[in-house]
């Protein structure tokens, strides 16, 4: 099971760095989320996979079984998720700003804070 | 056990949300943020002197003993660097609170400040490394959201870059810690430490070196190092000056505290490459200071820089004795302020001229001299003049280097102060000592010459870190010794159980 979830992840994370390659902002902005779900899944099956032991104790035990799912992962991932949730909106609105102020959403077109500017001639770039 | 370690969290929390309810009062809500500000200086003054006096702070958040629960620890180090970021949130505030420009204005500025200042408080006080990423979070939501605040093309091109390889390096970080914990099964620094010392010991330290590298990279974006800074220049300069000088005051910083941390308590040992942390410092150190050099625009001068400073404090973390450390933790401090100033400086000069590219200023020596007297102030303290704060903290990196018989690191120390001094003087030549373009300019001040006091705050700090340079400099002795023998900060935390 582990290696079957280990390849999933590889492909996840596949998906999400091509998916960042791409010139379009939507397109980078769904691979920054699918990013984040992949690293929510990889601390998951990192801390074990261990079919349905849940960590509670039954009645008339002291202790936890033998093998018993952490579950401080998932508090982990839940913290996770929220925080991507709001990352996740923000960079939508980002991008819905971007196409709005710019009119465009071409990776390629927006490196205009990047261009050194020319001290010869005296026109200003339009965004600068 | 003590409480007074929750404060730089619930001070900062509870301006910010005073600071939304009174978000339709513009003048209580500034009150509001100076007092929230006032309160937070002062408790970092208790805090170090607290420190000094007990060496190690801890709180065990809600009763829970480490390493179950989350635990707060404050060593000089922490209590350094809170009051540090105290003193330029405190100069950026009265800044923006005398400026016109409309990020001053807007509802939303002086909560986000304030939540950034929780975040990054919550990186330094943290001995648990989920919070500390949940703390990056914190201060990563407010920075993205102060960046964009005005809403301006080039900002929201700034942004995309800034947004999208922080979320990256946020990612690695959060998958870092995944592996690290499936492999140590705890998330308290000070027992990941313990656990990782016997890991070398035993040299079975793979897996905890696969989860450092992760975290490496992730805290080398977020500090601008070389080859990872490519965000940094390309935004740095869009946001309004006061954001600028915040942010390079505060967000890159957190991100070298987190790689100290890392390089001395959670991965000591050789675990994490010595020689690639050298060889990545020096050469942001002289990939920072040419970039600068080849650029005409106020701000993006001073975002390469910021780089190039970066350089100095890495190669400091590196070096890793108890000099180097101390250089790199003073280098900090000094670093914090002067370009912070710097940023404020650049800003006023820019609102006076009317443009922050470097062929269309000019004549403000003749109009304003007490700011061009501040400007070389920060200026020769960033490349490093005496009596000036920058003198002691490149002075202690070379000094450092030279017991450790580094040659080459050290004349790339010196070449890097060199050509900090040209893109300096480029500023001073263009900006202050040249006649403006437009003769009919008007470089009269208004009411701009009440930002004066903030910068001139600044610029006492900078003298201050310079002529006090000795006793000063005892201290970051001090925290260097302590950050060189991680046990008192592992004894500290875990108590018996070690």
């Amino acid at each position: 099971m582990e290696i079957i979830m280990s390849i999933v992840i590889g492909v996840c994370y596949a998906c999400a760095v091509f998916l960042l390659l791409q010139k379009r902002l939507l397109q980078i902005v769904l691979g920054i989320a699918l990013l984040g779900h992949s690293t929510n899944l990889l601390i998951f099956v990192a801390s074990g996979l261990h079919g349905n032991s849940v960590p509670i104790i039954q009645n008339g035990l002291k202790e936890l079984p033998l093998i018993a799912v952490d579950p401080l992962p998932q508090a982990l991932i839940l913290t996770a998720i929220v925080i991507g949730l709001a990352l996740f909106g923000f960079s939508l609105a980002l991008a819905y700003r971007c196409v709005a102020v710019l009119g465009h959403d071409d990776i390629d077109q927006i490196t205009h804070t990047d261009t050194l500017d020319d001290p010869i001639s005296k026109v200003d770039s339009k965004v600068s | 056990m003590s409480n007074l370690l929750t404060l730089p969290l619930l001070v900062p929390l509870i301006s910010a949300t005073f600071g939304i309810l009174a978000r339709q009062h513009a003048n209580v809500q500034r009150w509001i943020s100076l007092a929230g500000i006032s309160v937070y200086l002062a408790i970092g003054f208790i805090l170090i002197s607290h420190v000094l006096d007990q060496s190690y702070l801890t709180a065990q958040v809600g009763g829970w003993q480490a390493p179950y629960g989350i635990t707060l620890v404050a060593d000089l180090l922490s209590a350094i660097m809170i009051l540090f970021t105290g003193l330029i949130v405190f100069s950026v505030l009265l800044y923006s609170l005398m400026t016109s420009k409309p990020c001053g204005f807007s509802p939303a500025f002086h909560p986000l400040v304030h939540f950034l200042l929780m975040g990054a408080s919550g990186a330094f006080l943290t001995g648990d490394i989920f919070n500390l990423y949940v703390c990056f979070e914190i201060m990563l939501m407010s920075s993205f959201a102060l960046m964009t605040l005005e809403g301006k093309a080039e900002q929201t091109e700034g942004a995309v870059k800034y947004v999208v390889l922080n979320l990256l390096s946020s990612a690695i970080f959060l998958a870092g810690l995944g592996l690290l914990y499936a492999k140590v099964g705890s998330l308290n620094m000070a027992d990941i430490s313990v656990i990782s010392q016997q890991a070398v010991a035993d040299e079975k330290v793979g897996p905890i070196r696969l989860a450092g590298l992760l975290f490496f990279v992730s805290f080398s974006v977020k500090a601008g190092m070389f080859p990872f800074f490519f965000w940094l220049p390309a935004s740095y300069h869009t946001p309004s000056p006061p954001v600028s000088a915040l942010f390079s005051g505060i967000l890159t910083k957190v991100g070298v505290y987190a790689l100290i941390r890392l390089h001395t308590l959670v991965m000591p040992g050789e675990v994490l490459g010595y020689k690639l942390l050298l060889t990545m410092g020096v050469a942001t150190m002289l990939i920072g200071v040419f970039g600068a050099a080849s650029q005409m625009h106020i701000r993006r001068i001073l975002s390469f820089h910021i780089i190039s400073q970066i350089g100095y404090i890495v190669v400091g973390i590196a070096i890793k004795t108890p000099l180097a450390l101390a250089s790199a933790i003073f280098f900090i401090g000094h670093n914090i302020i002067s370009k912070g100033n710097l940023f404020l400086v650049a800003g006023l000069a820019s609102d006076i001229v009317g443009s922050e590219k470097l062929h269309k200023t000019g004549g403000m020596w003749k109009a304003w001299p007490q700011l061009g007297i501040i400007y070389l102030i920060s200026a020769f303290s960033l490349a490093g003049f005496p009596p000036l704060s920058g003198f002691v903290a490149k002075f202690s990196i070379v000094w450092a280097t030279v017991e450790s018989q580094l040659w080459w690191v050290m004349a790339a120390a010196i070449f890097t102060g060199l050509f900090t001094l040209y893109s300096m003087m480029k500023i001073w030549v263009e900006v202050f000592w040249k006649d403006h373009p437009d003769p009919d300019r008007d470089l009269t001040l208004g009411k701009n010459s009440r930002r004066l006091m903030p910068v001139s705050l600044l610029a006492g700090i900078i003298i201050f870190l310079g002529l006090g340079g000795g006793p000063l400099f005892d201290i970051c002795l001090r925290a260097g010794e302590q950050l060189v023998n991680p046990a008192g900060y592992i004894q500290a935390v875990l108590g018996e159980i070690t």
